[in-house]
């Protein structure tokens, strides 16, 4: 159960393992990592620089994964989210679900990703060269894919 | 009352917080957004389309008729691109 916005770089690996350290009641972890993908083409720009707004960032991630403990039984959770400047191959952004079922983790952890990208205040400005930028406009296919998780599973569906 | 501007918004503002004195008849989100347009040119063009921003009020997303009140703190911004 835990919630972090840095800037600097995670280990996935060392995450993981802590999160599930001493818990021999977990059966199946599941993860989500989102990188920087390169959109300018292999050109220099490419960047990207992630804004976010302090304090009510940390709260909304916080009640996302209030929301996925509740769907789901979830013996241990992580998401960590970064901020500022990215370059490509970068990762931006790791969701860590735990639970005694692979069912659950692997559908906590969807859920938590799709949730976040419409419901946590970040927003991208991508560098296209030339030291111009612009904002990441939101996708409608983002909030089709929260709209999917709008009705609650039932937990036992996972056992 | 507390305005914070992300993204766009806080660019064309040319401020990413100000503490404001709205007049009493000011009392939701999109009549304090109508009163913003007055504070200059940047205010002005970054906030004249209302179905642009997405609002919060003390940290919990709220629609443009969301009451607002002295000592609030009201965050204006683009739909939302992380992940």
């Amino acid at each position: 159960m835990a919630v972090r916005v840095q800037r600097e770089d995670f280990d996935p690996g060392l995450e993981i393992q802590a999160l599930t350290a001493g818990d021999t009641s977990i059966g199946g972890v599941a993860s989500f990592i989102g990188l920087v993908r390169d959109m300018a083409g292999g050109d220099s720009a490419g960047a990207m620089t992630l804004e976010h707004y302090p304090g009510m960032t940390e709260k909304m991630l916080g009640e996302i994964e209030a929301e996925a403990r509740r769907r789901w039984p979830l013996q241990a959770s992580l998401i960590v989210h970064r901020y500022g400047r990215l370059e490509p191959g970068d990762r931006i952004v790791l969701v860590v679900t735990a639970s005694a079922h692979r069912a659950a983790a692997l559908e906590a952890c969807h859920f938590l990703i799709d949730w976040l990208k419409t419901k946590a205040p970040f927003w991208k400005l991508e560098e296209t060269g030339g030291g111009d930028a612009r904002w990441v406009d939101a996708r409608s296919g983002d909030d089709a894919a929260t709209e999917r998780w709008s009705q609650p599973r039932r937990k036992d569906a996972a056992e | 009352m507390k305005v914070l501007y992300f993204a766009w918004l806080r660019q064309r503002t040319g401020v990413g917080e100000e503490t404001v004195s709205p007049p009493p008849s000011v009392r939701n989100v999109a009549e304090l957004v109508e009163w913003l347009r007055t504070r200059g040119p940047g205010h002005a063009e970054a906030l004249q389309d209302l179905s642009a921003i997405r609002v919060a009020v003390n940290q919990e997303f709220a629609t443009v008729d969301a009451a607002v009140a002295p000592g609030d703190e009201i965050a204006l911004f683009p739909p939302m691109t992380g992940g």
